[in-house]
């Protein structure tokens, strides 16, 4: 079920919201090597000691950016990603057997999660037939064609970045920011938002608004990324 | 890669002929993003990002970065007039769909009948498949770019992968800093060598099948 602290005004406090992030929970976050990963949820939830973590989401970051900064310190014990290459620690900790890897297809991982969000049990996916990303999968055939039956994910807590939000919780993304956001944002049975600034309610075009604030549960203003890019 | 710039760009600057007017084009990370460099400015090409964006552009000033506006390599770009931002699962829904018209991408092993192998090394390296399975089984066109030969000397074009496959029976083309090859129905066929490299040479450096096409051209 899902928790509302209110329908009519979501804007919360950084210690409210990291109270429904505890140990050993599902985590799902937004964001592409950092890009779009909430930066000031990632620090509360290491200022308050999380660990145990299940990490679900695009990458694993870099080692002092986005969630990168959570797998490095080991506050989680499994991740699902598509990709960890970007975050040697991720690595390392993996083949120390100190993190638990589940490699997920980008794509099919995208298509998981929305499934997740929207209801469904899982996906029926032709990628990745004849690799090792199809062990321990079911395969169907559908209309003489092969292809693999793959779960829905679902979080207890989904955090993602947004450029705008108003106190109903409505969602305005900025450009590749938006990434896996809109996705995490609906599977999560708390989302919790951060974003860079927030508007009254009417003042986002409703044409514009990539989330529609029934996915999300609490909304926080961001203090700004706290680490440094790859490229700066 | 461990190749200088002189040679990266050429292999890039090869791989830009493959790319026609119109076109809908995926570049992977490392010399694949070179690529964009080379197409002739009067082609119009629609660049892929599979981080959500249709429409990339030339690398912004020193200073005019925009943290928000990356490409899947987590480097700033910019956008062209009639890009357009989307999220992941759109980003995916293309390349499954089959509207990428070419990728270009990196690997560690290419067999002789298009099998590829890019994502993980067991108990070495294995940084995960990204986006690759989906580009790799789902573009139009298959586009490799790589050195001929591993660190050890090794042809990374081989008989059959000995590593894990990103996906199977979908390369086709390879360009290396020693030649350019097609993976055809007949098997793989060298195509052009890249000066001063000879026929002999590119034979010597290949362990896979490779027949020498009707004419090789060469490349200076």
């Amino acid at each position: 079920m899902r928790q509302v602290i209110s329908k009519k005004n979501k804007v919360v406090t950084l210690e409210e919201a990291i109270e429904y992030i505890t140990d050993g929970c599902t985590l799902m976050y937004g964001g592409f090597g950092g890009v779009g990963t909430p930066p000031t949820l990632i620090q509360g939830i290491l200022d308050k000691g999380v660990k145990d973590l299940t990490l679900i989401g695009n990458d694993t970051g870099f080692p002092d950016i986005g969630i990168g900064r959570l797998v490095t310190l080991e506050r989680a014990r499994k991740v699902i990603a598509s990709h960890i290459g970007s975050n040697p620690n991720a690595g390392r900790l993996m083949t120390e057997g100190r993190l638990e890897v589940e490699f997920s297809p980008q794509g099919t991982l995208a298509e998981r999660v929305r499934a997740g969000g929207v209801g469904l049990g899982g996906i029926f996916v032709d990628v990745g037939i004849g690799t090792i990303a199809e062990e321990g999968k079911n395969n169907i055939i559908i209309d003489g064609k092969a292809y693999l039956a793959e779960t829905a994910l679902t979080a207890e807590v989904s955090i993602v970045y947004a450029k705008k939000a108003d106190p109903l919780g409505n969602l305005v993304y900025d450009k590749t920011a938006r990434n896996f956001n809109p996705l995490v944002a609906m599977a999560g049975a708390i989302t919790i938002a951060e974003v860079e600034e927030i508007v009254p309610v009417g003042a986002l075009d409703p044409e514009c608004i990539a989330t529609p604030g029934i996915y999300v549960d609490m909304v926080i203003p961001t203090k700004g990324v706290n680490w440094k890019w790859a490229w700066e | 890669m461990g190749m200088g710039v002189a040679v990266r760009n050429r292999i890039a600057k090869r791989a830009a002929k493959e790319i026609h007017d119109g076109l809908i084009v995926n570049l992977g990370i490392g010399i694949p993003t070179l690529v964009a460099d080379h197409v002739p400015p009067d082609i119009h090409v629609l660049f892929h990002a599979e981080n959500g964006v249709l429409g990339t552009g030339p690398s912004p000033n020193q200073g005019e970065e925009d943290p928000a506006l990356c490409n899947a390599g987590g480097l700033p770009i910019t956008t062209v007039m009639g890009a357009s931002y989307f999220d992941s699962a759109a980003a995916f829904g293309m390349i499954r769909r089959g509207y990428i018209d070419i990728t270009i991408l990196g690997a560690l092993e290419v067999s002789e009948t298009g099998d590829l192998a890019n994502w993980i090394v067991p108990g070495k390296r294995v940084p995960g498949m990204g986006g690759a399975m989906e580009l790799a089984q789902k573009a139009k066109k298959v586009i490799v770019l790589m050195n001929h030969v591993n660190k050890k000397g090794e042809s990374k074009i081989v008989k059959t992968c000995s590593l894990p496959l990103t996906a199977k029976q979908s390369v086709d083309m390879i360009i290396t800093e020693m030649a350019v090859m097609e993976v055809t129905k007949e098997g793989l066929i060298l195509k052009e060598v890249m000066a001063p490299y000879t026929v002999e040479d590119v034979m010597a450096h290949t362990e896979a099948t490779l027949k020498i096409g009707a004419t090789v051209h060469s490349i200076e």
